[in-house]
């Protein structure tokens, strides 16, 4: 029988794996490796992928994975670029893979160091809107309403506006993706692999345990995040930018927040602003073209 | 080719003749010469390795670790606040083994702000698992630095060399730059057996058990202690090659000495001025100069302490609530040693002053005449 697959069918990420049920961090993994192939070098700082690639002598990606400390996955994901060219070396693709702490806060300047010099690395920062390994604390990833262990009320803070910050760099590819819709996952990770120069992809990843819902949810949520428009599918490859997923009649912000135990705090008047928030950016999306 | 260089200058000729493949640098004063060089000389093609502008120290050592774990000779510079502020790194790049060599110019830290030297910045490091070398003269910064690729490439562990700001890195003194063959000859390509194999992938660092990072650390442990004996038989072969000889502790008309005095970086050159001051007045004056902090060479140093000698060390730094650093390390290494020498601590030149031949007979004297008191150190000021 002849099958033309939509998704590559060789798996990068090996079966069976350490993470909660329904970890959104996984399928982002799984997804990414299909799309970037063997000849890739995984740099992953301290985040929950610390503990899901392995702990030694295990490896679960396929590829190598070099470890890096907290504040710095961006620096040595250039350095480790720098030192394989240095060796004859220029087909592989080196990815910094850090979760949204290592990105928004503490891995911020070293990712706007290697954006700005236009390091020829991908980074990729799968967003679960919080510090999910040290066990759910507040992160400027973290949008606002959200409880988190540091934030029992509710974060009264808007979630920090990375892409714009990363965009003002200039990269080579920026795009978002999130597992829900895989096929456009995988082929932003073979685009971008395929690109020289600074490529930067957030992946927005569902955490049952962080944003308090059932394991079996975690494909519905990444889909209601792009379907209400808190979550746009896009891509900018040099100055062309694309909404890959249009989503022609939106649903409301409140199908994406009900399901989630995080959210309980927030209340009416939170998710009227919420919205309104999530239309106005939605209505200026087409600016960002 | 005998040339007259600034410590810096002979830091960066070091980095091109030892033919570095990745350099990663922020700058900082007194260190920004090396970096300023070593970009000339990327722009004139002189220096063909990879030169990366990094936006901070922590991500300087954090680039060289990447490119270290990819299998490429590496180099970054420092003082001061970017050596504190690399702190991190500096461990990682000790426990995932890697070959990196750099150069620290000695700085005093803040607060408040201060320019000018003391050795504060590097031996704050002393637990991070770099080995390390303070050096005396311009020379010495060359050849320390072609001996520490050696010595980190053999060892596995990473090499700090240390050189006093402004007193070395800013002042000309002449220098015998080797010609690239003889290096070819003494440094071969670095062939890294733990890279990154792209045909083989690893997990490197990864978590493991508190069992496995215990074996871990007594290998690196193990690996440190044997680092004396590894560097003395480097150093044997670069005095065979160039006619130069360095050692952990070199020893200044120590024979019938009954005082010595103990130094480090810089000074130790003025106090072979002192020594031979005060034998000209018929004195029992020596000195040993420390090059080597980590490994600590203690049983070197105990074999100048059989004669019920008294030592008196000169330390440019300060560990709060205790004493100089290096007062501290060599009570500790002669701990046991029949007869039990005294050992005098005093504290000279933080954040730059000068330490003169002066100061230096004036310490030596005090020690001799058993003016100072071993338990507590004496901090000096040069009234001249």
């Amino acid at each position: 029988m002849k099958v033309r697959l939509s998704i590559p069918e060789p798996e990068g990420l090996s079966a069976g794996h350490l993470a909660c049920q329904g970890c959104g961090a996984t399928l982002a993994m799984r997804y990414a490796l299909k799309g970037l192939g063997p000849d890739t070098v995984l740099v992953i700082p301290a985040c929950c992928w610390t503990i899901l690639a392995g702990p030694a002598p295990l490896l679960s990606t396929g590829v190598n994975v070099v470890h890096s400390p907290f504040p710095c996955a961006a620096a040595v994901a250039a350095g480790v670029r720098h030192g394989l060219l240095a060796r004859g070396k220029a087909s592989t693709c080196v990815v910094a893979w850090a979760g949204d702490g290592g990105t928004f806060d503490i891995g911020l300047q070293a990712l706007s160091g290697a954006a700005e010099r236009g390091e020829d690395i991908l980074y990729v920062c799968y967003d679960n809107e919080a510090y999910m390994n040290t066990g759910i604390q507040r992160s400027g990833g973290t949008p606002a309403g959200a409880w988190t262990m540091t934030t029992p009320e509710g974060s009264a803070l808007p979630k920090k506006d990375l892409d714009a910050i990363v965009e003002a760099h200039h990269p080579a590819y920026l795009a978002t993706a999130t597992p829900a819709y895989a096929e456009d996952m995988v082929r932003k990770f073979k685009k971008a692999r395929g690109l020289t120069g600074f490529r930067f992809i957030r992946v927005l990843a569902p955490c049952p345990p962080g944003w308090k819902y059932e394991p079996e949810e975690t494909v519905r949520l990444s889909r209601l995040a792009v379907q209400t428009g808190l979550f746009p599918l896009y891509e900018r490859e040099g100055g062309a930018f694309r909404l890959n997923v249009p989503v022609a009649k939106r649903r409301p912000v409140t199908e994406f927040l009900s399901r989630q135990g995080r959210f309980r705090r927030l209340g009416a008047d939170g998710e009227t602003a919420l919205q309104a928030r999530v239309d106005a950016a939605w209505a200026a999306l087409p600016g960002r073209t | 080719m005998r040339k007259a260089l600034m410590g810096n200058n002979a830091a960066a000729a070091a980095v091109k003749l030892a033919r570095v493949e990745v350099v990663s640098a922020y700058p900082i004063t007194p260190q920004t010469q090396v970096v300023e060089a070593l970009a000339d000389m990327k722009a004139s093609g002189e220096f063909p390795g990879r030169f990366v502008r990094v936006e901070s120290e922590h991500s300087a050592m954090a680039c060289l670790v990447g490119a270290a774990q990819a299998g490429a000779r590496t180099f970054t510079a420092t003082s001061s606040q970017g050596l504190a502020y690399m702190h991190e790194m500096l461990h990682w790049a000790s426990g995932a083994r890697l070959p990196i060599v750099m150069a620290d110019v000695n700085r005093a830290l803040g607060a408040p702000w201060i320019l000018w030297t003391d050795q504060t910045d590097s031996l704050s490091q002393r637990d991070t698992g770099w080995l390390q070398f303070y050096c005396s003269t311009n020379q010495e910064i060359l050849d320390s630095l072609l001996i520490a690729y050696r010595a980190a490439e053999a060892l596995l562990l990473p090499v700090m060399v240390n050189y006093d700001g402004f007193t070395l890195s800013h002042t000309y003194e002449p220098v015998d730059v080797p010609a690239q063959e003889a290096v070819d000859r003494f440094l071969p390509p670095l062939n890294y057996q733990y890279a990154l194999d792209l045909a083989n992938p690893r997990a490197f660092s990864a978590l493991p058990k508190p069992k496995e990072y215990m074996r871990l650390r007594r290998r690196m442990a193990a690996d440190m202690d044997r680092a004396t004996v590894t560097v003395a038989a480097i150093e044997d072969e670069f005095a065979r090659a160039f006619g130069r000889r360095y050692a952990a502790v070199e020893p200044y008309r120590t024979d019938d000495a009954e005082t010595l005095l103990v130094v480090s970086g810089a000074p130790a050159s003025t106090a072979l001025e002192a020594v031979d001051r005060l034998r000209a007045e018929g004195l029992r004056a020596g000195s040993l100069r420390i090059r080597q902090f980590r490994p600590f060479p203690a049983a070197v140093l105990r074999a100048y302490a059989g004669r019920e000698r008294r030592f008196v060390v000169v330390d440019r730094n300060f560990s709060m609530g205790h004493h100089g650093i290096f007062c501290e390390e060599l009570k500790s290494a002669l701990y046991g040693v029949k007869g039990r020498p005294k050992v005098f601590g005093t504290v000279a030149g933080l954040g730059g002053g000068d330490i003169t031949v002066e100061l230096l007979e004036e310490i030596w004297r005090d020690a001799d005449a058993g003016r100072l008191d071993e338990r507590e150190p004496l901090w000096m000021e040069d009234a001249r």
